[in-house]
């Protein structure tokens, strides 16, 4: 870390740093962009991920935290503030030149802040109506309902769009665009259609039966858990994180614990910790069968769609009889987990684990061996490996395009450096791969908890913790590996017993960003067949 | 073997006896068409269950259960609240041929029903290129869905007729194809002689290998006429959410609905026909003793048993296989299966030119 220091100082003396579990750099606005492609191209930082975009209000100013991760480093994550204090007219530079991540993810900062971002293509709203009016993440906002009124009459299809641009003297003029052009075949998908795993909207321009454009539509069941987090307390808010990828629910908050955690100095007991990680590992196995039932439906392989429900319902049985829930299990809490295990547990995982290769077995038979599959899935939607990095797209379908960037392994926690799996690797950087990397995945996960199972310590499942949780004064950001990518936790405290500031940097985001990029050019069919084997979860997109 | 024609032209003498000519041939057509709309109607409502029991089955599922014993009930359930549905009327639709494009696929399949032999002397017309007339009036079909897809005013549905009408279209030429190979074979195309033929035994072992060629270019393409899995793009339901068809509702949707169980249980009827004897009973040469036990399992169980046969392995192909994409599959009909056809068919003159056959 001293050396990062050493050459960030070089290239900008007026940087300050402040030390917390990241170390932080504070720049100013007009140094950012050269910064940044600094950070990003210089020999001994080269920080090539950017993992998260954190849009802040800090009252007197707003501004935007960067997380970035350098993958050739030893994966050494450093955070970026830039804060401007205009609130009427706030603009930074963009940075998706650079990152090309940043896309969307600027465009959810200018939805929920107002921050425009300068050089961006595409500066539309993400997840509010074009007509909004206000910011709701700032502090300021106004939650009149007089002022945005329950609209009565349908959205109009907006394909105006605008760019503000700067030119050499350093004016930044607004330059409007189109997302479609008037000739254009576009085709709506969704939000209310049966391939599209939740209520996403893709607006596909096609020309024939070949995509030519895909234009993004999200927010439909966006539900404000950011700003809802601002008003309470730490323990009301873990529940937030088992409706956002409901398919990672365990992961998801297990890693707010362990960032709530991490900002108390709590030690988890080792029960508890074991406890997390064998959930963890189940709900990726049920996660991946979800996906693999999925993503065989979606292609016409509707029995196949059964045989993963009916193996997945064996996990559903085991979170049933422990935390009472199938779906939003509610388990994790701070300072470990909220009840013991069922009796029945050990001996219900150990019958999973016997009966699953088998069952894998019959999957390949059914349907990955079979020719019309192969077909479908092989050589579609590719993305090469300098697009998932660029584009932040970790998980199985990071790993799909042959990059090794699983958190279990880059940034160890909890009893993970303690067990031996392998990371899953393919290097078809498409569908294919990425619906394989899936299988594979599972039978790591059985190994996982193979190695768990009988080692199940005795002891307390939580720790002491007081019973108002305060934060100290800071941030603090936590990443885990959920079933679909790197899923992380930012939280700001102003030492209050409610955070000021949450973000969840959730995976699906960043998938939903690369499917213009993987369908272009691909046909209508492909479509699906990409949307299903990246495999998002709408309402982590709409958190 | 029991002659159904002794009923039928008893029963037309019985007429003739006390009403004219005219009157005679009016009551007969009224009659033959209650009866062929009767025997659609249930035929679909069967079939729909049959499937969705055989899916079921297929998915370590029990399939309907609730109403009736084992479910029997539920197709009648479905299909009283298709007929009490509103029809919507949509904006800036093209009114006229909206509602005639169901009407035509309908009158096409229940055609093509009327022109299948339903057992010995049991038909309602004989007619000297019956099996000709069958797959003419078949393309009538494709036209209801283009016109379906075209007057809905919907992106989906226009996607949806435009693979229709591609695909098939292409099929048709591999699906005559393999018909012509058996006509070229038996040297008819009236489906009575078509049966008699089989008498001795059935084409696909009289004809043996190119008919068993012929047999299997058959089942694939039917199942793509049929629009059926791995086949069903026009209404791929997790693309196009519900095709050509997406925007019609009540009895119009369940005219698409019925036609297309009708058309797998025609395409069975024309396959068991052309391939497997008809409503011909199982006779093996030589074995008389046998031959005299299969006549007395009636004409009609044979014809229905052989169809439903023929279909369920057109439906286990769609609850085994994914889907196909749209330029796979017209690239296999015409790279592979149409070449492989016609190849077919000159191996099947060849062997008939020589006598290489049964």
């Amino acid at each position: 870390m001293s050396e990062i220091k050493e050459i960030i100082s070089r290239i900008l003396p007026s940087a300050t740093f402040t030390e917390g579990d990241t170390l932080m750099v504070t720049v100013d606005e007009k140094d950012w962009h050269g910064f940044a492609k600094a950070l990003k191209e210089t020999k001994g930082l080269e920080f090539d991920v950017l993992s998260a975009v954190v849009g802040m209000d800090w009252k007197d100013s707003l501004g935007v935290v960067y997380y970035l991760t350098s993958t050739s480093r030893n994966w050494d994550v450093i955070s970026v503030k830039v804060a401007v204090p205009d609130r009427e007219n706030p603009m930074i530079h963009s940075v998706c030149d650079l990152w090309k991540v940043a896309n969307f993810q600027e465009r959810e900062v200018y939805d929920f802040y107002g921050i425009k971002f300068i050089n961006h293509p595409d500066m539309r709203r993400f997840f509010l109506r074009n007509d909004w009016n206000g910011h709701p993440l700032r502090k300021d906002y106004d939650a009149d309902p007089k002022l945005n009124p329950i609209p009565t009459e349908d959205e109009k299809n907006e394909d105006d769009t605008v760019s503000y641009v700067e030119d050499e003297n350093g004016n930044v003029k607004a330059v409007p665009g189109k997302v479609f052009e008037e000739d254009e075949y576009v085709v709506n998908v969704g939000p209310q259609h049966p391939s599209t795993h939740g209520v996403m909207r893709f607006r596909a321009s096609v020309d024939g039966e070949t995509v030519k454009k895909v234009d993004v539509v999200s927010g439909y069941i966006h539900r404000g858990i950011e700003k809802l987090s601002e008003g309470l307390t730490y323990p009301q808010i873990l529940h937030f994180t088992d409706r956002m990828d409901y398919m990672s629910a365990h992961q998801n908050r297990h890693c707010l614990c362990m960032c709530i955690e991490k900002a108390m100095g709590l030690e988890v007991p080792r029960r508890a910790q074991v406890i997390r990680v064998m959930m963890d590992e189940l709900m990726r196995i049920s996660s991946h069968l979800l996906s693999f039932g999925c993503t065989a439906m979606d292609l016409g392989a509707t029995t196949a769609f059964f045989y993963g429900f009916r193996e997945r319902e064996m996990i559903l049985d085991i979170f049933e009889k422990t935390c009472g829930a199938r779906m939003s299990m509610n388990y994790n809490v701070i300072g470990g987990v909220i009840a013991d295990l069922h009796p029945d547990f050990v001996k219900d995982v150990k019958e999973f684990i016997r009966i699953m290769p088998s069952r894998l077995k019959e999957y390949h038979k059914v349907f990955s061996g079979n020719l019309i599959a192969k077909n479908r899935l092989k050589k579609v939607g590719h993305l090469s490996k300098e697009d998932a990095i660029n584009y932040a797209i970790t998980g199985p379908s990071g790993r799909g395009s042959n990059w090794s960037c699983d958190c279990r392994k880059k940034h160890p926690y909890s009893v993970y450096p303690e067990v031996e799996f392998e990371e899953v690797l393919e290097s078809g950087c498409d569908s294919y791969s990425r619906y394989m990397v899936r299988m594979k995945e599972i039978e790591q996960s059985c190994r996982i908890l193979e190695q768990l199972v009988d080692r199940i310590p005795e002891g307390d499942i939580r720790a002491q913790v007081p019973k108002v949780i305060k934060l100290p004064v800071g941030c603090w950001y936590q990443q885990v590996e959920a079933s679909r990518g790197t899923f992380g936790v930012y939280i700001e405290s102003t030492g209050e017993k409610n955070p000021y500031r949450v973000h969840f940097q959730s995976p699906c985001f960043n998938l939903v960003g690369v499917m213009d990029l993987t369908c272009s050019g691909y046909m209508i069919a492909d479509l699906i067949t990409i949307g299903a084997a990246l495999d998002f979860v709408i309402p982590d997109i709409d958190r | 073997m029991f002659n159904f024609g002794i009923w039928t032209s008893e029963f037309n003498n019985f007429l003739m006896g006390f009403l004219p000519e005219w009157a005679t041939v009016l009551v007969e057509c009224v009659i033959i068409a209650v009866l062929v709309l009767l025997t659609y109607t249930v035929l679909a409502l069967f079939y729909i269950l049959y499937e969705r029991k055989l899916c079921a089955w297929f998915q370590c599922r029990l399939g309907p259960m609730r109403v009736g014993k084992w479910g029997l009930l539920q197709v009648f359930a479905d299909m009283f609240k298709i007929l009490i549905k509103e029809l919507i009327s949509l904006k800036d639709t093209d009114r006229l041929l909206f509602k005639l494009a169901p009407y035509l696929v309908i009158t096409s399949s229940v055609v093509m029903l009327a022109c299948l032999p339903w057992g010995n002397g049991l038909q309602v017309i004989n007619y000297n290129i019956g099996i000709f007339f069958i797959l003419a009036v078949s393309s009538v079909g494709v036209l209801g869905i283009l016109l379906a897809g075209w007057a809905s005013n919907n992106k989906y549905t226009l996607i949806g007729a435009m693979r229709s009408g591609a695909q098939m279209i292409s099929y048709e030429i591999s699906l005559g194809l393999a018909i012509i190979t058996i006509i070229v074979f038996a040297g008819t195309m009236n489906i009575n002689e078509l049966v008699w033929a089989q008498d001795k035994a059935w084409f696909i072992f009289r004809g043996h290998i190119p008919a068993i060629i012929a047999f299997l270019i058959y089942i694939v393409a039917a199942t793509a006429e049929t629009n059926r899995g791995p086949f069903d793009l026009p209404e791929a339901e997790h693309e196009l959410t519900a095709g050509y068809h997406t925007e019609y509702s009540g009895i119009h949707f369940g005219f698409f609905y019925l036609a297309e169980y009708l058309n797998l249980f025609i395409v069975s009827g024309i396959a068991s026909l052309m391939f497997l004897g008809g409503w011909m009973p199982l006779h093996i040469p030589g074995w008389d003793g046998f031959n005299n036990v299969m006549n007395y399992i009636p004409s009609v169980v044979w014809f229905l048993g052989k169809s439903f046969f023929v279909s369920y392995v057109i439906i286990w192909f769609k609850w085994t296989f994914p889907r196909v994409r749209i330029d796979q599959m017209l690239s296999f009909e015409w790279k592979y299966l149409m070449p492989l056809s016609l190849a077919n068919l000159v191996l099947m003159a060849v062997f008939v030119a020589l006598g290489w056959h049964f």
